[in-house]
């Protein structure tokens, strides 16, 4: 079995009474990119918080890497980019990041080698000694990214890594994400953005009110959540019996049908179903739900 | 060692927000101001003591007075600005960075959350130090490049002054622990007016042989014992005849005992003590 980057055991947050998470219980395994969805104000920021140690647990318990966040020793080998990346813009870029490892317990030496490295790959090279009162909201964002890779985590928080970022910034998040994932790091992002959790992460857990409503490696889910359409001379009620077992939410409209089927083996069946019914098959169109429209589904349908 | 690094970080911020340069550069102002018209001052109370005294030995006497007068004078206003310095520098260090958020990517380094508290807080002290030189300091260097005056107690009184600066500091480091930047500052200001009005109250109380005054003084004092530490120094650097006359506009008539340097020192370590423990435990 593999070691766990981050375990959570029945974490419960409450503010004066109001139950901001519920009762969360999550594993993620080493090296695993996992996506944790859900709507605003669904506990997702407060859940991060607690597992960097910012916000104490009213019960339950965070471990990473097997030990409480609260130890330094333990952070020491995290990265957060925060939701709301604010920063002292007084700082230049350099000094901002050099302040930062020495956080870390970085030496100097090993900071003049990293920065220049790490401004390149996020795209800042040239603004090293500008402000952070003169940055656009990417261009903080994307030095927020540096400052968490700044001790090469083992794993990192992205919190809404790409909320102030053009198509562009977007992308190379994606590619930094992946790196990271080839470095073997974990990654725990939040985002809003799920065209890119669906390209980029293993795994996700949908959160609504306080707690997980479901929890699937991106595979599955995507290989569960396919709408099958299929136009057929005559439906007799053998077929029709037969699609009833093979899939969900049927739909016959003249000759066209439309159906759900949770496992892509089922589409190769349908079609010899068709077959063997003598009716004629003229159109099988097999679609996959994007994320978002999962998301919609699971958010709005509660659990399932 | 990462608190020093928090530390390092507070000079920095005093120094890109141009506050160390604005208060060096209206500290010189003042320190120019007091000594131009300490000079003009002196010079008139010398021509006037000459026509009037015969007596050199006696003269000499009534320039050291004028002239320890004077500067007690000018470390009033000096010790007023350190409050307010310490105060307006040290109000937002907590609090605003708590509410900016900024706090978050550092607290979830690798640091103990008292590193951030008292790094801050030893940046803070080291500038005080150095203002306190600076200014009273500068004070002192002044009448006595012009006069030749020395008040007794040097140490002893910048000491004390620089010993209200840190006691503002804890106030507002507790303070910057629970509140906002704004309500923060409205707590250290009223505390400072409680302490201030109740010096007053003690200081005519003692006058008028009242009791209750004298009392309501020293709970003042105890609530905030900052101002009870300048009227130690003051006291500790009163020339001495004025202090046995009774003569000057800054004279004493009830001093704090030194008990109460103790206590102020008990009063900062434990609010500081206080503001580790909140800061420890809140949600950032």
């Amino acid at each position: 079995m593999t070691n766990l980057a981050l375990e959570t055991d029945h974490l419960r947050k409450e503010y004066n009474g109001k139950v901001a998470v519920k009762d969360l219980t999550l594993q993620v395994p080493e090296g695993e990119v996992f996506g944790f969805l859900g709507p605003n104000g669904a506990g997702k920021s407060t859940t991060v918080k607690m597992l960097l140690d910012l916000a104490r647990p009213t019960s339950g318990s965070v471990k990473l890497f097997g030990q409480s966040p609260g130890d330094p020793n333990v952070r020491a080998k995290v990265g957060f980019l925060p939701e709301h990346f604010r920063f002292h813009e007084w700082l230049r870029a350099t000094e901002f990041l050099m302040f930062h490892g020495k956080l870390y317990g970085l030496t100097a030496a090993e900071l003049q080698k990293r920065i220049p490295e790490l401004l390149d790959l996020v795209g800042l090279a040239d603004s090293a000694q500008t402000h952070l009162s003169k940055f656009s909201k990417g261009m903080l964002q994307r030095i927020g990214l540096a400052q968490a890779m700044l001790n090469r985590p083992a794993l990192i928080f992205l919190d809404e890594p790409t909320s102030g970022l053009d198509p562009l910034g977007r992308r190379l998040v994606r590619d930094i994400i992946r790196r990271l994932k080839a470095q073997g790091t974990t990654v725990f992002l939040n985002s809003h953005f799920l065209s890119e959790v669906e390209i980029t992460c293993d795994r996700v857990a949908f959160i609504k009110a306080g707690q997980v409503v479901r929890l699937e490696t991106i595979a599955d889910l995507l290989n569960q959540n396919t709408e099958l359409r299929l136009r057929v001379d005559s439906l007799n009620p053998e077929l029709r019996q037969g699609l009833d077992r093979l899939g969900t939410e049927v739909q016959i409209e003249d000759s066209t049908v439309s159906m759900m089927v949770a496992d892509q083996e089922n589409i190769p069946k349908i079609a010899q179903l068709v077959y063997h019914s003598g009716a004629k098959l003229y159109e099988l169109r097999p679609r996959q739900k994007s994320l978002e429209e999962i998301f919609v589904d699971i958010i709005e349908g509660g659990r399932q | 060692m990462r608190m020093l690094t928090i530390t390092n970080l507070t000079f920095r911020e005093a120094w890109r927000k141009k506050i160390f340069w604005l208060a060096l550069g209206l500290g010189v102002a003042f320190l120019i101001l007091f000594g131009i018209g300490f000079h003009f001052i002196f010079m008139e109370v010398t021509e006037h003591s000459r026509s009037a005294v015969e007596n050199t030995a006696y003269a000499n006497i009534l320039k050291n007075e004028v002239s320890g007068v004077f500067l007690i004078l000018g470390l009033f206003a000096v010790n007023f600005l350190i409050v307010m310095m310490s105060a307006l520098t040290s109000v937002d260090s907590i609090a605003g960075e708590i509410s900016s958020h900024t706090i978050q990517t550092i607290a979830s380094k690798p640091l103990r959350r008292w590193e951030i508290v008292l790094g801050k807080l030893l940046g803070q002290t080291l500038m005080l130090a150095g203002y306190v030189i600076f200014m009273a300091g500068g004070l002192i260097l002044e009448v006595y490049l012009l006069t030749g005056y020395q008040p007794p107690n040097i140490l002893a009184g910048l000491g004390l002054m620089m010993l209200e600066g840190l006691i503002v500091f804890s106030i507002t480091t507790l303070g910057g622990t629970y509140f906002s930047t704004l309500a923060n500052g409205v707590v250290v200001f009223m505390l400072y007016g409680i302490a201030f009005a109740g010096s007053w109250v003690e200081q005519i109380g003692a006058a008028l042989d009242s009791e209750t005054a004298i009392q309501v003084g020293i709970i003042a004092s105890l609530i905030m014992p900052g101002e009870a530490m300048w009227r130690l120094a003051s006291d500790l650097m009163q020339p001495l005849l004025v202090k046995k006359t009774e003569m000057s506009l800054v004279v004493l008539f009830s001093k704090p005992s030194p008990a109460m340097v103790v206590y102020a020192g008990i009063y900062s370590a434990v609010l500081v003590g206080l503001a580790l423990r909140q800061f420890n435990r809140r949600d950032l």
